[in-house]
């Protein structure tokens, strides 16, 4: 199960193309809330990268593991926003 | 046959909006341009890549493979989940960065401030109807 379709190792690449394009936003972002949408960026790249892995290894899990990582990150997100914001919990 | 190519179509769309949501990220020059282009462009990519997965799990489950329905029911609630969370936590995003003290790139007015020193409501109708009105309420008093 280790051999991967060439079709979705390109796709694969050009998402990691992304993900470098949002890290390096997040390194030189000029404010807080730039790195914030750098890693809201890259957490929904995250999760569709997992959808391409689950088909690509015929492994349903990783989709599962993709459903959590989302609604996780959504929490996260959340609470970023709030802590810039600057408000009481 | 064609069903393939759809895939692959599906797939190439969806790529091509994941790498413009990086580039735009990249080159923008805001908060809420980078914002824009980071979260819209990755739900358009999203929608398409999860519905070639969608598509591949039904074309396995119409040959008999069982698994694909379970590949393409998880897959419905991933592209789901994203659906729901990503506007709104982009909404969320925005809205702190407002509050935080950034402003947009060139911005002239901001509609959002809190109100300090605005015109009157009167002095912003158009200079005809003002002056009517005001005439109208001068009769009224002499009379």
């Amino acid at each position: 199960m280790i051999a991967m379709a060439t079709e979705y190792l390109v796709v694969l690449f050009a998402l990691l193309l992304c993900v470098i394009m949002a890290i390096i936003r997040v390194i030189k972002g000029p404010t807080a809330p730039d790195r914030a949408v750098g890693l809201d960026t890259i957490n929904t790249i995250v999760i569709v990268s997992m959808v391409i892995f689950g088909a690509a290894f015929n492994e349903v899990i990783y989709i599962d593991v993709a459903i959590v990582y989302a609604l996780l990150s959504y929490i996260s997100t959340l609470f970023i926003a709030k802590y810039l914001e600057g408000g009481k919990f | 046959m064609i069903f393939e190519w759809v895939v692959y179509l599906f797939l190439a769309i969806g790529v091509f909006f994941n790498v413009l949501a990086g580039v735009g990220l990249l080159r923008f020059p805001d908060v809420y341009t980078r914002l824009h282009a980071g979260t819209k462009c990755t739900t358009f990519g999203s929608i398409f890549i999860c519905g070639s997965v969608i598509l591949l799990g039904l074309k396995m489950w119409y040959q008999g493979n069982v698994n694909g329905s379970v590949l393409a029911i998880h897959s419905a609630v991933a592209l789901i989940a994203i659906l729901v969370t990503n506007p709104t936590g982009a909404h969320a995003l925005a809205r702190a960065a407002h509050r935080s003290g950034v402003k947009p790139a060139g911005a002239v007015i901001d509609e959002l401030e809190p109100k300090k020193e605005q015109p009157k409501p009167s002095a912003r109708r158009k200079p005809s109807t003002a002056k009517k009105a005001s005439a109208t309420k001068k009769e009224v008093k002499k009379k």
